[in-house]
């Protein structure tokens, strides 16, 4: 049983090679940029719009709220890495209905990828946010006992994050597969409606565990605005 | 292995990639497009606030301008009131004022008028009664009304005695000039003979006399002479008629005194002044 559509190789020269991960990947990156320039080479700032864009601009105001909501003060620093996270995450979910697609989020390699994407970030943006030394300070903070536990924090939620989506994924494709095999009617439409729904929620699950650490990374040890307080 | 670290390696560049690419074509245009039209709103915003406040300060000009136009045209109502009162009660007393001269112009008007009237209807009973007379002396006694004036003057003057009779003496003959005798009628040559003759007589002198006709007296003949005076008319019978006529008509007597009517005397009178 094929578990990742990395086994799939449809194209190897030497070590490089193309799977139905990376192909199925380009794939949504061709819709998504596409889609976007198409959409975005006619705005227009009138207070009449097209509903394309009313949509993107729900989607990508909605994003942006969520991001402000889990507390990073200003959500267009971390838009493009925290959005394009869940816009792959969520497009790969929803093109599950298009027979024959296999999600590149159902692949181990993916998540991991995505998941070193986040791991690289988070301290990214902390040193962004508050420098080198502030953000290596955090890690001994309130303690230097709490270094070691720190490092092991930031490798294990890293290696959560690939391993959930990945398993929800692939679990929710293989399942699929299992019950078009058993039952091919009702059934699979069930599932595959409930794999839109798991897709989606992983989607926010992964986006907002991201946004979560790299606030964790940078607001944490912002003084409140209200009583000066670090939290 | 499920992880292929080639892949992995793929899928992150193929992800920053798409950042770079949602970046590029979703992202940047569309904060770009919402910022452009929320500052667009702001601006609309602004300039409604804007248009608010001068609207305000216009209505509050307006109504400050209504304000003063309310009370000056109060104030000119009032006046207009006043001065149209004024004027009113003004033309009303010219009004009177015009009606009591109209009034006055009416009545003496009306008074000149019966005066008017009055004279006439005098001088025509004075006519009538000359002529009645005459034309009755004619038919009843075959006598003109002059002769038989005449006749009584000369009987009064006969008559005259005492200190009447001296006096009018004493001016015939202490002046030269003709003594004047005015009559209404012209005497006819007979009658001022006798008058002549009767007066030397009765005077024993030579009386020179003027005669001399006189419409005013009425119906009558006088004799005057350095104030003196003997005459027989019949302006008391026409007095006594005309305060008669007068009382009928409602008339005051030209002197100012009402009139009554007084019985015609019976006798003619003479009088000697």
């Amino acid at each position: 049983m094929r578990l990742s559509p990395d086994e799939i190789i449809l194209w190897q020269q030497g070590p490089l090679k193309l799977n139905a991960t990376i192909a199925f990947t380009w794939a949504l990156m061709v819709a998504l940029a596409v889609g976007s320039q198409l959409i975005t080479r006619r705005l227009t700032s009138e207070h009449h719009r097209s509903r394309w864009q009313n949509l993107l601009e729900i989607i990508v105001t909605g994003i942006a709220r969520q991001i402000e909501e889990i507390g990073l003060s200003n959500p267009r620093s971390y838009l493009g890495f925290l959005g394009t996270l869940f816009l792959f995450v969520a497009s790969a979910s929803l093109c599950t209905v298009l027979p024959g697609f296999e999600p590149p989020t159902g692949s181990l390699s993916t998540t991991a990828a995505l998941a070193l994407c986040v791991f690289v970030a988070v301290p990214l943006f902390g040193i962004q946010d508050q420098g080198l030394r502030g953000y290596l300070k955090s890690y001994i903070t309130p303690t230097v006992i709490m270094l070691p536990f720190n490092i092991i924090s930031e490798l294990s939620r890293t290696l959560a994050l690939a391993v959930r989506l990945f398993g929800n994924m692939m679990s929710g494709a293989m399942i699929l597969a299992i019950l078009v095999t058993i039952t091919p009617f009702i059934f699979p439409i069930v599932m595959t409606a409930l794999g839109l729904l798991t897709g989606m929620v992983q989607a926010y699950i992964f986006s907002i565990l991201a946004a979560v650490y790299i606030a964790a990374a940078t607001n944490t040890r912002q003084p409140r605005p209200d009583n000066g307080t670090p939290l | 292995m499920l992880i292929d670290w080639f892949t992995v390696g793929a899928q992150v560049v193929n992800f920053l990639i798409l950042v770079w690419l949602l970046k590029r074509f979703l992202y940047g245009p569309i904060l770009a497009a919402m910022d452009a039209r929320e500052q667009r709103i702001a601006q609309e915003l602004a300039d409604a606030a804007t248009g608010k406040a001068e609207a305000q300060k216009e209505r509050a000009e307006f109504r400050h301008k209504n304000e003063q136009f309310d009370a000056q045209r109060a104030t000119l109502l009032t006046r207009a009131t006043e001065e149209a009162a004024a004027e009113r009660q003004k033309l009303l007393d010219q009004a009177g004022k015009d009606a009591d001269a109209l009034s006055a112009q009416r009545k003496e008007s009306l008074s000149k008028e019966a005066r008017a009237i009055h004279m006439s209807l005098r001088r025509r009973t004075q006519d009538e009664v000359f002529a009645i007379a005459r034309q009755t002396l004619t038919d009843l006694a075959s006598a003109s009304l002059e002769r038989r004036i005449c006749e009584v003057f000369l009987q009064r003057v006969c008559e005259l005695e005492g200190e009447a009779k001296i006096k009018l003496t004493e001016a015939l003959q202490s002046c030269s000039e003709p003594a004047m005798v005015r009559s209404t009628m012209d005497l006819p040559a007979d009658l001022r003979a006798a008058i002549q003759n009767t007066l030397n007589e009765t005077f024993s002198a030579d009386i020179p006399l003027l005669f001399e006709t006189a419409p005013h007296l009425v119906g009558g003949i006088e004799l005057t002479r350095h104030g003196q005076r003997v005459a027989w008319d019949m302006a008391d019978y026409l007095t006594s008629l005309d305060r008669s006529i007068s009382h009928l008509l409602g008339l005051k007597d030209p002197s100012g005194e009402a009139t009554e009517p007084e019985p015609p005397q019976s006798q003619t009178r003479s009088t000697i002044t």
